[in-house]
Parts: structure tokens; C-alpha cells; sequence
């Protein structure tokens, strides 16, 4: 097994389109023999999809890969293992009930067909001892820790020959001590004349290991060159920076408003059994939107579950209109009356193979005058529905059609309409224009906005910072969990809050 | 190279002859077995039809056979409306037929008729669902899967009666036969003269169809069923409770194969005996049912009627040709098999496509 080693990849003009979006923009990135390359940038801005095209994933609409000067065609993974790519994907690719010696036999190809990994186990002792550190490969995957887990992946992919490794936000689900031995790692690696390629969003990691960076944004690239050259502020900036058209006019209102939700100190876990929300506290009064800023996987997601019932709490306090509960779940969330837009629209949102009647009652059918004892009155719920749709504007031809054949747009109308006709106190509103067109955005957003000046209370939880930026009355940046800052809008600068979703406080 | 596509749109009429078309198909692969026995299988089908439908005495054994498998079919109509896939109406059937047992020949045998045979059928839907609600249990709280749970009960509940039939309860007056003695009259279902239908039981079958049709689809069980069914995520969104949807669910659908044991005691065999005597197969065979009818109550009514045929023409077949029984069973696994493909193709198309490699 000779793979030649890369000493140069090019990756020249590269377009890529999804339906409505262009993901990557004729961008242009190189990286050398022996170089860790940081790939920045803001949720979409299209950092993985070049990655994917580079590891066979996905294809290119147009342009070229290049390896050593030479044109070379990536259309799968396998292309991409053949010619010393590897990559180290966010959700580890591991058997959890297999051994760490059959993990990596699984992924080589020049291992006997009769117990593959004791072959494995002669390759893994060299590797340990040039490396100065220790897994046992007779351990299960799921005896080790999430670092121990990662370190495996890497392992794999270094025994079948890679050259270059990608690492897709290799540090999202480390603590911070196996953060540091993971760079320590990597900087062996680069010794050694490896290529790194290190997705990231948080900017001291790119000052810690990288020796160039590459920013992206919207599917360009904006800056490429030496790490020695810019600082934490201007990577921000690189990263963010947009003009925002503010032609939504709000009403200002002032004053002493009402609290009606309060949370304090609270901690949540993910579904790894990591803490993911880490002390936060916050008040959500009348009248005002408060919108959570962020990149996505900073504990927004385990947030909202908390806050709607589904998810359970660590430590802390959940108060709706000044209540506390000691036990806390949807069922008795659902008493609170407070509306909810959940992140994913089909997945959780509506039941697709229902019909618009059926999922108009998601929420209320047990209710007045929904129901009535044990039946529904179908009578009152097509009403609802046809109520729904006309007063937000929900293209269906029917209300018996299944709903999963209306678009993403009239999806959304339609869930916030459901939830704002019959709960208007506090709208829970999280990713509410995620994957919309204009249209669709703009109409949601109006939306909002009239049920803010109505009095309602809205926790808005986006990804998109221009959302935030448009209607939010206050700004909290979530980072790892916690909240760096949490202040008026207009206290806020937009390189601030770049920096701040990037973990740096100024 | 093919892709699979989603398809948008299906009509009625594109579902029924989609589904007749997979019937056929299933035929067609049935049709091999007959050849290899070197027998006609125009022949064999043609004779498995007229001795099932083609006769007043097929119809009436049609209508006999398709009693147990109206109340299983809808039972687990209910299930699988839910994604609980009961594997268990055979057992849940069978304990049935020892409540009946019970019930009429132990606790009751003193009591008149208009007491006894209600009460007999009350127990039955107790005991059918209790017995469901155990693999309820273990999968809301445990997250133990209920195919396995429900499929290892019924061979428990096998035992049970085969301990129950040679040793306990094993009767004075049968001359030493693995059998319970016979029910008192009291406790017998009235038949319709001249046939082996038990019209009580039919009666209750083709009410259950229509109030458990009621039940989906105009009540909030119905709705909670069906939400919990299709999306779980949604379900939890709501605030539905899945512990309280998941036990009604099994106590309908066990109750109701209980019914149909206690139907197939009273007004079949009047005593207990080999568990597959007092059932052939009608547990499984209601499985092939309810997905015939696309899990839609009143279309039960007619696939049972159609698979009650089938197994008459099984009793008919074997009789004729000297066929084992288990043919019938090879014939109704294809026919589930094809239904179960008919689905997919349903929801999705292939696409054939060319490929352009640069």
C-alpha cells in the first residue's frame, strides 16, 4: 500500500449550489506538507460542504481538485482514502459494542481475513510508543471516552496512509483537558509532515494551533493567509460582517414590564451526558423579544428542551409567571400555555402523514371545545384549521391533504399560526426561519414582531445573527453553554458579537 | 442504475390495484409449490376458490373461520395504527379461551345464560388484555422490544394450556383425551342451525369494527394513538402520555383476541384442548389481515372474510389432494410478504436513470 504523500492540495474554483443556496462560491484553498489550516466561519457558510466535496461526499457543480500539481477525481471516500485523505467526522464513525483493534482492522485493507485485529495490535504498539500515549485495543468503544474515542478515529485513519486529515470541529465534544492533548497530538502530526485541516468556530483555537487561516462566509472565501498577520478582533469581524437592513420599524416601549419567565443558574445535559447549559439565568418580560445568539451546538438545542419540558434539569430554576416547579416535564408544560416552535418543523413540529386538520390540534386536542369528553368535534377543528390558514396565509389546497405535502414555508406559517392563535403570553420561537425563503422570513418575522407590540413575550433562539440582530429588543451570546453577554441590542457592536460567538470576551 | 423516489401523490384506485397486482404476484410465487407436487395450480386455486366461496357449505365455514379473525384483524388494526407491532393475538387468544374455560365450566356453571355467557365474554377481553399490557409495560418503562415479548408469550401461554389440559384441568368424562370437560349448555354459544357459526360472537366482531373505527378516527384515544403512531417526537412535543396511549392500545387489541378465544371455545370446540386445535394459526394469520385491510377497521370485515376462505380452502386442499396443512401457511406468509412490498411501493417508485460518468 503506496500512497504518494501530498505535499500540496489545491482545491480551485469550487462551486457547489443546493435548492436555493449557494453553498460554496467559487472559492479558492490550498494547504501544504506539514501545515494545520483553521477553516472558519459561521454556521452555512460553507465549511463542510467544501470539505465533504474534497472527502468524495458530495460533488462540485464546477471546479478542480489538485494533489501535487495534478488533477485528480474525488467522486467517493474511497477516491479520497486512496489518495491520503482522511477525515475525522463530528459524530465518530465507531462501532460502540466492537473493540478498538477491530475498529481499525474494519477500516484497513491489508489486514489477514483471520483475526485482523492482532495485526492491528502489532501496528497500534508502534504507534503508541512514537506517540506517547496508550488505548487498549482489546477495550470496547463505548469504555472510552469521548477524547480516547476521537484519538481512535485518528489512529484509523493515519494506519490506512493518510497524508491530510480533516477534523470537523474536532474540539465540540471534548472538555477542555482532552482539548489540549488532542493539539498536542496534532502538532506531532504536523512534525511528522501530516496535513491538518481544522474545521472550527472558535477563534483562540485557531491562534493555539493553526499556522494559517481561511475564513469563510456565504460560500466566499474572505480572507486566507498567516495566522501572524490578523488578530482575534479582525477574524471576528472577517467572519460576521454584513450590512443589515433594518427596515422593520419597531414601536419603542419602556417601563417596568411584567417578568413571566425567570430562569436561574441552570445546568442541562446532552445527550452524551456532557453538560451542555452551564449556570444560565435570564428574565423574559412583556413586550420584548430576547433573542439568544450563537453557533449552533453551543447548548441552544438542550436550552429550548429544558425550557419546553423535554428534556430534564440538572440544577436550577424554570419559573413560568412567577410558579415554581420542582418537577418539571411537557406534560406539565403544556399547563403553562406558553407556544412553541420547535427547531426541527417535520421532525417534531407537525405529524407529516396526518392531515392540517389533525395537526391544527396538536397541542389544544385536549381542550375546548376541541374535545368533549372522549371525541373530537370534528366540526370546531376544521374551523381552526380553515382559521389557521387564512389568517396566515397557508397555501394548502385543503385541510384534508396529509400535511407533509405542503412546503417548508406554509409548514412554519402554519405551526405559528397553531401555536399564537391559542397561546399568546410566550412564544418559545426557536430557528422559526431556518431553510425559508425571503418571503416566507420576512412574513414570520412581521409575525413576531406584531405579537411583541402586542404584549407577548418572545425567546427567540436563531443561528441566523441577522435575524437576532433585526428584532431582538435584547441580545444573549450563548458560547459552550453559557452567556458571555446579555445587554440591549443597541449596546451591543456586531464585531462584538462575533467575537463573543467565538468565545473571546472583550 | 435506478433511484428511488418519494412519491407525492397516491389515489385510492392506484392503492387497491397496486395491492390486487401483489395478490397476484403472491399467487403466482404460491403457484410454484403446487407445481412442484405436480399439480395444476389453476387447478389448486380454482378449488381452493369454489370450495370456499363456490358452496353454501364453504360460505358458511368461510364465515365460521373469519370470526376469530375479524376481532384479531381489528385489535391489531389499533396496534399497528400505533407502531406496537403485537405479535402476540395468537396467545392473547388463547387466554381467551381459558378465561371461557373458567369462567363456564368452574366459576359460573350455575349461572344462567344471559349471565354467564356475557360474563364469559368480559373475562375473555380482561384476560387477552392484561396479558397484552405485560409487553406494554416492558417497553414503555424498559424499552424491551415488543415483538420479542409478545411472540415469546404466546409459546408461554402454549405451555399453559398443554399443563393446564394434562394435568389439572384434564377431564373425567373424556376418556383419558388431553381435554377439559365439555362446557355446561349454559355456557354454549347459540349457533346458526345447520352451520358452526356462533352468531353472538360474529355480531360482537362487526360492532367492534365499526366502534373501533369510530374510535381512530373521532375520538382523542383515536387521535393520541395515531399521533404517538406516526411521529413519537411530535407525541412528546404535545404532552401525550405514553405510558397511558401504549396500555390502551394493548388492552384493546389483546382484549379482542381474548374475545375471539372465548367465541372459538363456546361455540366451537366446548372444551379446552391442544392449543392448536383451538386456534389454527387465526393470531398470525389476523396479522396478514389487518395489514390487508391497510389498517382500516370496516376493510377487516372483508379481508377476513377472504383469508377465512383461504384457510377453508387449506382444510379443502389437504382433504383432496393429501396436501399438509402447512402449505396454507407457506401461501399466507407470500401473501403477507407481497403486502408487505405492495407498501413500499406505495410510498416510493424507482426511477431507472442514466449515468454520465466524466
Amino acid at each position: 500500500m503506496n500512497i504518494p504523500l501530498i505535499e500540496k492540495l489545491e482545491m480551485r474554483n469550487i462551486y457547489k449550489e443546493f435548492p436555493g443556496v449557494i453553498a460554496n462560491n467559487y472559492i479558492n484553498f490550498h494547504i501544504n506538507k506539514g501545515e494545520i489550516v483553521s477553516l472558519l466561519g459561521e454556521n452555512g457558510a460553507g465549511k463542510t460542504t467544501l470539505m465533504n466535496i474534497l472527502y468524495g461526499l458530495y460533488r462540485m457543480d464546477k471546479g478542480e481538485i489538485l494533489i501535487n500539481g495534478k488533477k485528480v477525481n474525488i467522486n467517493s471516500p474511497r477516491d479520497a482514502i486512496s489518495y491520503g485523505i482522511g477525515m475525522v467526522h463530528q459524530h465518530f464513525m465507531l462501532i460502540e459494542n466492537h473493540t478498538v483493534g477491530e475498529n481499525i482492522a474494519l477500516y484497513l485493507d491489508n489486514v489477514p481475513i483471520i483475526f485482523p485485529e492482532k495485526s492491528v495490535e502489532r501496528k497500534l504498539k508502534e504507534f503508541f510508543e512514537k506517540f506517547k500515549f496508550n488505548i487498549n485495543p482489546k477495550s470496547k468503544i463505548y469504555e472510552l471516552s469521548l477524547g480516547e474515542q476521537q484519538k481512535v478515529e485518528i489512529i484509523k485513519i493515519l494506519l490506512r496512509g493518510a497524508s491530510l486529515i480533516i477534523l470537523d470541529e474536532p474540539t465540540s465534544v471534548l472538555a477542555p483537558i482532552e482539548a489540549e492533548e488532542l493539539f498536542k497530538l496534532l502538532k506531532n502530526l504536523k512534525d511528522e509532515g501530516k496535513s491538518i485541516i481544522f474545521i472550527t468556530h472558535k477563534l483562540n483555537e485557531v491562534f493555539k494551533i493553526s499556522d494559517r487561516v481561511t475564513v469563510l462566509r456565504l460560500g466566499k472565501v474572505v480572507y486566507d493567509g498567516d495566522i501572524n498577520s490578523v488578530n482575534e478582533k479582525d477574524l471576528a469581524k472577517l467572519m460576521v460582517e454584513r450590512e443589515i437592513i433594518f427596515n422593520i420599524t419597531k414601536e419603542k416601549k419602556d417601563g417596568n414590564k411584567e417578568v413571566v419567565l425567570s430562569i436561574k443558574n441552570l445546568y442541562v445535559k446532552n445527550d452524551k451526558g456532557l453538560l451542555s447549559v452551564k449556570g444560565v439565568s435570564f428574565e423574559l418580560r412583556k413586550g420584548e423579544i430576547f433573542g439568544i445568539a450563537g453557533v449552533s451546538g453551543n447548548g441552544q438545542r438542550e436550552l429550548v428542551e429544558a425550557l419546553t419540558g423535554l428534556r430534564k434539569i440538572e440544577k436550577g430554576e424554570i419559573c413560568y409567571f412567577g410558579k415554581k416547579c420542582e418537577k418539571f416535564d411537557s406534560k406539565i408544560f403544556r399547563k403553562f400555555n406558553v407556544a412553541h416552535i420547535p427547531e426541527e418543523r417535520t421532525k417534531i413540529g407537525v405529524v407529516p402523514n396526518l392531515n392540517v386538520e389533525e395537526n391544527a390540534i396538536l397541542r389544544v386536542y385536549d381542550k375546548e371545545p376541541f374535545t368533549k369528553g372522549f371525541g373530537l368535534n370534528v366540526k370546531k377543528i376544521k374551523e381552526f384549521a380553515l382559521n389557521i390558514i387564512k389568517k396566515y396565509n397557508v397555501l394548502t389546497p385543503s385541510t384534508n391533504i396529509k400535511i407533509k405535502f405542503l412546503s417548508g414555508g406554509n409548514i412554519q406559517k402554519f405551526i405559528l399560526g397553531r401555536e399564537i392563535e391559542t397561546k399568546r403570553d410566550i412564544i418559545i420561537a426557536a430557528h422559526p426561519t431556518y431553510g425559508l425563503d425571503i418571503q416566507a422570513t420576512r412574513y414570520i418575522r412581521n409575525e413576531l414582531l406584531k405579537m411583541r407590540n402586542m404584549g407577548s413575550a418572545i425567546l427567540l433562539i436563531s443561528e441566523d445573527l441577522e435575524e437576532i440582530l433585526e428584532i431582538s429588543d435584547i441580545i444573549a451570546v450563548i458560547y459552550e453553554g453559557e452567556f458571555l453577554k446579555v445587554d440591549r441590542k443597541e449596546n451591543f457592536k456586531i464585531e462584538e458579537i462575533g467575537l463573543l460567538m467565538g468565545g473571546v470576551k472583550s | 442504475m435506478f433511484v428511488i423516489e418519494k412519491r407525492k401523490t397516491f389515489t385510492k384506485v392506484q392503492n387497491f390495484f397496486l395491492i390486487i397486482i401483489f395478490i397476484v404476484l403472491s399467487l403466482i410465487m404460491s403457484s410454484l409449490i403446487f407445481l412442484l407436487r405436480g399439480l395444476n395450480p389453476f387447478f389448486v386455486l380454482t378449488k381452493i376458490l369454489t370450495s370456499a366461496f363456490g358452496s353454501f357449505y364453504g360460505i358458511k365455514e368461510t364465515i365460521t373461520k373469519s370470526i376469530p379473525l375479524i376481532l384479531c384483524g381489528t385489535g391489531l388494526v389499533v396496534a399497528f395504527r400505533g407502531k406496537f407491532w403485537n405479535i402476540g393475538a395468537e396467545g392473547q387468544l388463547l387466554i381467551g379461551a381459558v378465561m371461557a374455560t373458567w369462567i363456564g365450566l368452574f366459576i359460573g356453571k350455575n349461572l344462567p345464560s344471559y349471565i354467564l355467557i356475557p360474563l364469559m365474554f368480559v373475562f375473555g377481553f380482561l384476560g387477552g388484555g392484561v396479558v397484552g399490557l405485560i409487553p406494554a409495560i416492558l417497553k414503555v418503562k424498559f424499552n424491551i422490544n415488543e415483538v420479542i415479548t409478545t411472540l415469546m408469550l404466546n409459546y408461554i401461554i402454549e405451555n399453559l394450556i398443554s399443563y393446564l389440559v394434562y394435568g389439572p384441568w384434564k377431564g373425567k368424562t373424556q376418556y383419558g383425551f388431553p381435554y377439559t370437560d365439555n362446557l355446561p349448555k349454559n355456557a354454549l354459544l347459540p349457533i346458526i342451525k345447520g352451520s358452526r357459526i356462533h352468531y353472538p360472537t360474529l355480531i360482537i366482531g362487526f360492532f367492534v369494527a365499526l366502534l373501533i373505527y369510530f374510535l381512530i378516527n373521532k375520538t382523542k384515544i383515536g387521535y393520541e394513538i395515531k399521533v404517538v403512531g406516526e411521529n413519537p417526537y411530535a407525541a412528546r412535543y404535545s404532552g401525550i402520555d405514553f405510558l397511558k396511549v401504549t396500555l390502551v392500545i394493548m388492552l384493546i387489541s389483546g382484549g379482542l383476541a381474548g374475545i375471539a378465544g372465548v367465541g372459538e371455545l363456546a361455540g366451537i370446540h366446548k372444551h379446552l384442548t391442544y392449543p392448536y386445535q383451538i386456534s389454527s394459526g387465526y393470531g398470525y394469520t389476523s396479522i396478514i389481515v389487518a395489514w390487508l385491510s391497510g389498517l382500516n377497521p370496516i376493510l377487516v370485515l372483508i379481508s377476513s372474510l377472504f383469508f377465512g376462505g383461504i384457510l377453508v380452502g387449506g382444510d379443502i386442499i389437504q382433504t383432496t389432494f393429501g396436501f399438509p396443512f402447512a402449505t396454507i401457511n407457506i401461501f399466507n406468509g407470500l401473501m403477507l410478504f407481497f403486502i408487505a412490498a405492495s407498501h413500499f411501493f406505495i410510498n416510493y417508485k424507482i426511477k431507472f436513470v442514466k449515468v454520465k460518468y466524466e
